[in-house]
């Protein structure tokens, strides 16, 4: 067994799990980012190998923040069930994998969520020729439902809450899901909104297929780091905070130049022509400069990831500003 | 005197087609209407899954002849008639099939790797072949070369194994797997025939232990616990943990394969060994284990055949082999939807390996013969 590690173990020297996370990064010269093994408009490699989505952006703003320089991030990809123990064990600097954040994952597992890049929530999926408008009218109808989730507990209240009934058809894998739904054995499949978009639009007709309109949980996503090394969370939650209020005050990749002159006060003060909000969290004055410029705003992310006209067709709802009708809200950068 | 008969030919019924027919598949009634049974399922399948996979197939270009970028322009999305498979998914994600992320300017490193595999192989294999003894030397030293130019070092860029995947990861799991567990295995296998307690009990727990738990608690465990048995700033490196796990599974298994074969090697052969002065040792190695992996060879090729089928649960752990590259291909929004193509694809790959082992394991008892009575030949 010794001489087995010894022959095949590449080692190398690993720093102190929970104490300055930002310096260890910067020694390294790379970021390391927890990733998903591959999911539709979040993290999956494209083509040319090149990790994209909505979390992949958010790993790279990080990336931008701390080095000015988008490339320098190693995806690591990570399971429902290795994630933790991933960011735990120190292995990645950061988690940025579709994790909703719960009281129990916050608290009890040692981690800290710093904020939501993504309002997620459990919805239904039906053919459209069953003619339903609302889940309300679901009653007696067969669900596929993912085995040992939350999911399944969310299904079971919101049908008890409403006094009607269903039967359960359990499935393991979303592509089981996507397939017993095709083929009728199921009258509705049920997983998070942004599953069942990926689900419609991999279908051979999506018009075919309807999304309802009711939402029964609450499925905030964002990144999370571990409990502890507040100079680091910071560093990641405001890297997803200057993403939002870029787009709050009309901040983009396109305009970022232009706007150094503009006589808004945040804005300058976001794009470090004011203030040394920088030196604050030990980066570089530009590093919010960098994340639009290279990055884009939380709209530029949103609309080339997941938006209406990506195949995934997944409107702003909740995820539009607050100001927009939607919840998201980043504090002011003052 | 000269009227020596002619010999006559057998029936027509017997030899030829015809009579292979008869033979083999019209010989009972019963064999007549599962031959034409299974006659009547070819002739349904066949033809269309070869238009599907072949004759109505993308490979590049669709019917319009234009190339192929994303899943609207294939030509069973725009014609769900008379499109076939979309190949194009696979034609265009083919270097991540087969190197993962690996940088393509260093990928030279695993060509010559794949390449150097097949130098280090074919001569082990075959005993025939012309300078073996030559060849076997670099079969010996063929894993540090590999090891080093995959993962770089002496002179090379380093080349993280994150970065690593598709068929590379596969192969290296599976060759290292096999090649390591089948001495650990056999060492295993004495071990627990051991007249001395303390290492016959060793053997067993651990032959058992493994053998108790599921591959999946054993790739967990290296992935997840591992780390904490390890002294204070030594981190292990995923692929290697995930290499132990798989390595520790595969010899517990390929111990009481082998095991199979000493139970069956007669007393006389130990005691005729013994009685004219052969060591512990010379005995097993000389007298024994010749025979008893002869024996074992089809159970050896059978769980090898298993242990790399099962590298596919490396995906649980994070790790993208072969199939957690298709998977994450088909969560690209490019592509969504083209399953089939994907996991067609991905069998393709497992059956060539496969089956390629399955013939070598037959050309090799055909060699050895190893149907004859042990004690007489």
């Amino acid at each position: 067994m010794k001489k087995l590690l010894s022959i095949f173990a590449v080692t190398v020297f690993a720093f102190s799990a929970n104490a300055g996370t930002l310096d260890d990064v910067k020694n390294r010269g790379f970021l390391k980012c927890g990733v998903t093994t591959g999911l539709a408009g979040f993290a999956a490699p494209d083509d040319s190998g090149e990790w994209a989505g909505l979390d992949a952006d958010m790993c790279r703003a990080v990336a931008v923040a701390v080095f000015g320089d988008r490339s320098k991030v190693e995806f690591i990809t990570t399971t429902g069930k290795s994630r933790f123990p991933t960011l735990a064990s120190g292995e990645v600097d950061m988690l940025a994998r579709n994790t909703t954040w719960t009281i129990s994952r916050d608290v009890n597992l040692g981690f800290e969520f710093v904020g939501v890049n993504f309002y997620d929530g459990q919805g239904f999926m039906i053919p459209s020729s069953l003619g339903v408008s609302s889940a309300t009218e679901l009653d007696g109808a067969t669900v596929c439902i993912q085995t040992g989730t939350t999911t399944e507990l969310n299904l079971a209240d919101f049908f008890r809450l409403n006094g009607i009934s269903y039967e359960a058809l359990p499935i393991e894998t979303n592509d089981e899901g996507k397939e017993n739904l095709f083929a009728g054995r199921c009258d509705v499949y049920t997983t998070d909104a942004s599953g069942l978009s990926s689900t419609r639009a991999a279908a051979a007709d999506p018009g075919k297929w309807l999304v309802l309109p009711e939402i029964i949980s609450k499925e905030p996503l964002g990144p999370l780091v571990r409990h502890g090394d507040h100079q680091w969370g910071d560093v990641v939650r405001w890297s997803l905070n200057a993403m939002i209020i870029a787009e709050e005050l009309g901040v983009s990749s396109e305009n970022v130049d232009a706007q150094k002159s503009s006589n808004v006060p945040e804005v300058l003060r976001l794009l470090g022509v004011e203030g040394s909000y920088g030196e604050m969290l030990e980066l570089a004055p530009d590093w919010a400069y960098q994340i639009i410029k290279q990055i884009g705003n939380y709209s530029e992310s949103y609309e080339a990831n997941v938006g209406p006209d990506t195949p995934l067709e997944i409107a702003r709802g909740l995820n539009a500003l607050w100001t927009q009708g939607g919840i998201l809200y980043a504090p002011p950068f003052r | 005197m000269n009227d020596i008969t002619e010999s006559r030919k057998p029936p027509v019924a017997t030899t030829g087609i015809l009579g292979w027919l008869r033979m083999n598949l019209f010989s009972t009634w019963v064999n007549s209407l599962i031959s034409l049974f299974v006659l009547y399922i070819l002739f349904q399948f066949i033809p269309w899954i070869l238009n599907w996979t072949i004759f109505a197939a993308d490979f590049k270009y669709n019917f319009n002849g234009e190339e192929i970028v994303n899943r609207e322009m294939c030509s069973r999305v725009l014609d769900p008639e008379n499109g076939g498979a979309c190949w194009a998914i696979i034609y265009v994600r083919f270097y991540q099939f087969m190197y993962g992320f690996y940088p393509r300017e260093e990928v030279w490193r695993v060509n010559l790797s794949y390449l150097m595999l097949a130098v280090a192989v074919v001569p082990l294999l075959f005993d025939n072949f012309p300078f073996r003894k030559h060849f076997l030397k670099f079969t010996y030293i063929f894993p540090v070369i590999a090891f080093f130019l995959l993962n770089g070092g002496l002179g090379l860029e380093s080349v993280s194994t994150n970065k690593w995947g598709g068929l590379l990861v596969t192969l290296v799991l599976g060759c290292t797997g096999i090649a390591l567990a089948f001495p650990l295995g056999i060492i295993l296998a004495l071990g627990r025939r051991s007249n001395l307690p303390v290492i016959s009990m060793m053997c067993t727990l651990f032959i058992e232990f493994i053998r108790g738990v599921p591959l999946i608690t054993l790739l967990f465990f290296g992935m997840v616990m591992l780390p904490l048995f390890l002294p204070e700033g030594i981190d292990m490196d995923g692929l290697a943990r995930v290499l132990v796990a798989v390595t520790l599974f595969q010899s517990a298994y390929m111990a009481e394969v082998i095991r199979g074969g000493l139970q069956a090697i007669p007393q006389g052969q130990y005691e005729a060994a013994r009685s004219i002065g052969l060591s512990y040792w010379q005995m097993n190695l000389k007298v024994v284990l010749p025979q008893a992996i002869r024996i074992s060879i089809p159970s050896i090729v059978n769980t090898s055949i298993g242990l790399f089928k099962d590298t596919t649960l490396v995906i649980i752990v994070g790790l993208l082999d072969l199939l957690g590259i298709g998977r994450g291909a088909l969560a690209d929004t490019t592509w969504l939807g083209l399953a089939y193509e994907v996991y067609f694809f991905v069998s393709l790959v497992f059956f060539i390996f496969t089956f390629a082992m399955s013939r070598y394991s037959l050309y090799l008892e055909k060699k050895l013969k190893t149907g004859i009575n042990m004690g007489a030949d």
